[in-house]
């Protein structure tokens, strides 16, 4: 049975959905601003008869996901922007070596130490690889606790399907606002597939290995590659997730996830009361990015308004879908910086008038 | 319907525990809810606030750009917030602690002597609770009864201080009956 109603904030969601999803191995180091999880895992997972390992660092956690992952566990990690750099190297192996894990970011300001408000501007790190090589992880961008709980669920159904790690994209605003949240019912850790793959003692059949080095003379890397490249298409082909509000008669539409996409929705709640039709388009796996319908939608709206916690990272990929479809606009706010909906729907007018007094003409 | 609430004050006032009675005794009331807080990284002084939004339909942005309701516990919080209340608003002044007032004339002004209440309710650590318990009468946001049930389920785990936290209340909803 799903839960009762309660509240929560965002750290505290994710940790209890994670347990609810089957998670039984968290391995993490603190920083802020998402110390609430692991505070919250600390104690939940002994309920479950889980393990809570606080690492000696960031470095040491993912790599004990690793190992948790490679013998068959749900296993998970968190960290905030800084830490999240330093786990590069382990998400890296863990895609060359095909190992499902969940890694939640709730990002910081940056670069280098930054500071502890909310920023989204690890978008290229979490879209594009992060790590060293040919590789890439769904990355999921939730909007609120209900939503951080679904698609906690979600993280890890899609890392065992693909063999894949996979990030959740939060923010540090997102941590620590409450909201109430239902949750979906306990996962029957005996329904999961079982992984045919996994490593957990050979005894009766043959032996298997994990591993991420090719050294063969033989193309097997290249191999490798071409077949993690399959995966990665297969996942582009059949993950993208988007979410529209009041698109269809929309004279702009406003392109933003995670906490931006709800301040701009409450923007353009506003804006409808001076009779400006704004639509939104929330982009839900930022990894694969929802291209097509994107562009779809471009078809058929003059402007595109693009609104980020970041100077511009997510407006490349609108770049890429909507090409000169539609006139193109952006705005964003450094690091520790948090907007209210007036300003924001203050660079929706500027875009409209095209008189760049916020935000500026993006040229394609 | 939307109510934005913004409590402010310096780290200890128990500013951001006001928001999270005034978010569970919503909830429970069956309204969504977003709770959002600011602070900085120290437990005791520094400035910290949180922004409660209160509706019968689904809450977009948990930031709020202009808030209906402003709880200052100290004068930083009321020159900080004061410009951003919305017309037709109120700000509530803990007058226990600072006598200066706001110079708009188009907001509600609510003075309650925190500290002297809470007092007399019997423990002076209650100005928060004796204030949460003002601002639900006032704006009539939540009943003296879902007020209670909402610090009951924020303190969960912390029985032993129900009973003193809901005599600050009533004290907090009496003094805006009688004016006393």
């Amino acid at each position: 049975m799903p839960s009762e109603k309660m509240l929560m904030n965002g750290s505290h969601t994710v940790g209890e959905a994670a347990v609810r999803a089957g998670c039984r191995y968290y391995f993490g180091y603190p920083i802020t601003p998402q110390n609430e999880l692991p505070e919250y895992l600390s104690a939940r997972m002994q309920d479950v008869g889980g393990t809570f390992i606080q690492g000696e660092s960031e470095i040491a956690s993912i790599n004990m996901v690793l190992g948790a992952s490679v013998a068959g566990g749900r296993a998970m990690t968190s960290s905030s922007s800084p830490g999240i750099s330093l786990k590069q190297e382990g998400i890296s192996y863990m895609a060359g070596m095909e190992l499902p894990g969940v890694i939640i970011n709730m990002m910081r300001g940056g670069p280098g130490l930054g500071n502890i408000a909310p920023s989204a501007a690890d978008y290229f790190q979490a879209t594009r690889g992060g790590g060293h090589g040919d590789y890439r992880t769904p990355v999921l961008a939730p909007a609120g606790c209900q939503e951080l709980a679904d698609l906690t669920f979600l993280a890890f159904d899609l890392a065992d399907k693909y063999r894949n790690p996979v990030m959740l994209l939060g923010d540090g605003l997102m941590g620590q606002v409450m909201e109430p949240v239902v949750f979906p019912d306990f996962i029957d850790l005996k329904d999961l597939p079982r992984k045919e793959w996994a490593l957990h003692g050979c005894e009766g059949r043959e032996a298997r290995a994990v591993y991420s080095m090719f050294l063969g003379q033989q193309g097997e890397l290249y191999y490798h590659n071409l077949h993690l490249q399959e995966k990665y298409d297969r996942i582009t082909a059949e993950e993208q997730r988007w979410e529209t509000k009041r698109t269809d008669d929309a004279e702009i539409v406003v392109v933003a996830y995670g906490t931006a996409a709800r301040i701009a929705d409450t923007a353009i709640e506003e804006l409808e009361a001076e009779g400006i039709r704004a639509g939104l388009f929330r982009p839900i796996t930022l990894w694969p990015f929802p291209l097509p319908a994107l562009r779809k939608l471009s078809q058929h709206v003059a402007k595109i308004a693009v609104f980020e916690l970041s100077l511009g990272q997510m407006v490349e990929d609108v770049v890429l879908s909507v090409g000169e479809r539609a006139e193109i606009y952006f705005h964003g706010l450094p690091g520790g910086i948090i907007p209210t909906p007036a300003q924001v729907a203050a660079f929706i007018r500027s875009a409209l008038k095209g008189d760049g007094t916020v935000g500026r003409r993006i040229d394609v | 319907m939307i109510i934005r609430t913004t409590f402010a004050g310096f780290g200890g006032q128990g500013v951001l525990l006001m928001g999270y009675v005034l978010s569970h005794g919503a909830m429970h009331k069956g309204l969504n809810i977003t709770y959002f807080p600011s602070y900085g990284a120290e437990m005791r002084g520094g400035t910290a606030n949180c922004t409660v939004t209160l509706s019968d339909k689904k809450i977009a942005s948990p930031v709020a750009s202009n808030p209906d309701i402003v709880v200052a516990m100290n004068y930083p919080s009321l020159v900080k917030f004061e410009p951003a209340i919305v017309e037709g608003g109120a700000v509530f002044l803990n007058t226990s602690l600072f006598s200066e007032k706001p110079s708009r004339t188009d907001i509600e002004i609510v003075s309650v002597p925190t500290l002297e209440l809470a007092k007399e309710a019997g423990s002076d650590r209650g100005g928060n609770m004796v204030m949460i318990g003002a601002v639900c009468a006032r704006t009539g946001m939540l009943s003296l009864e879902e007020t209670v049930k909402g610090m009951q389920a924020a303190l969960k785990g912390k029985e032993k201080f129900f009973e003193q936290n809901q005599k600050a209340i009533e004290k907090g909803f009496a003094f805006i009956a009688d004016g006393k």
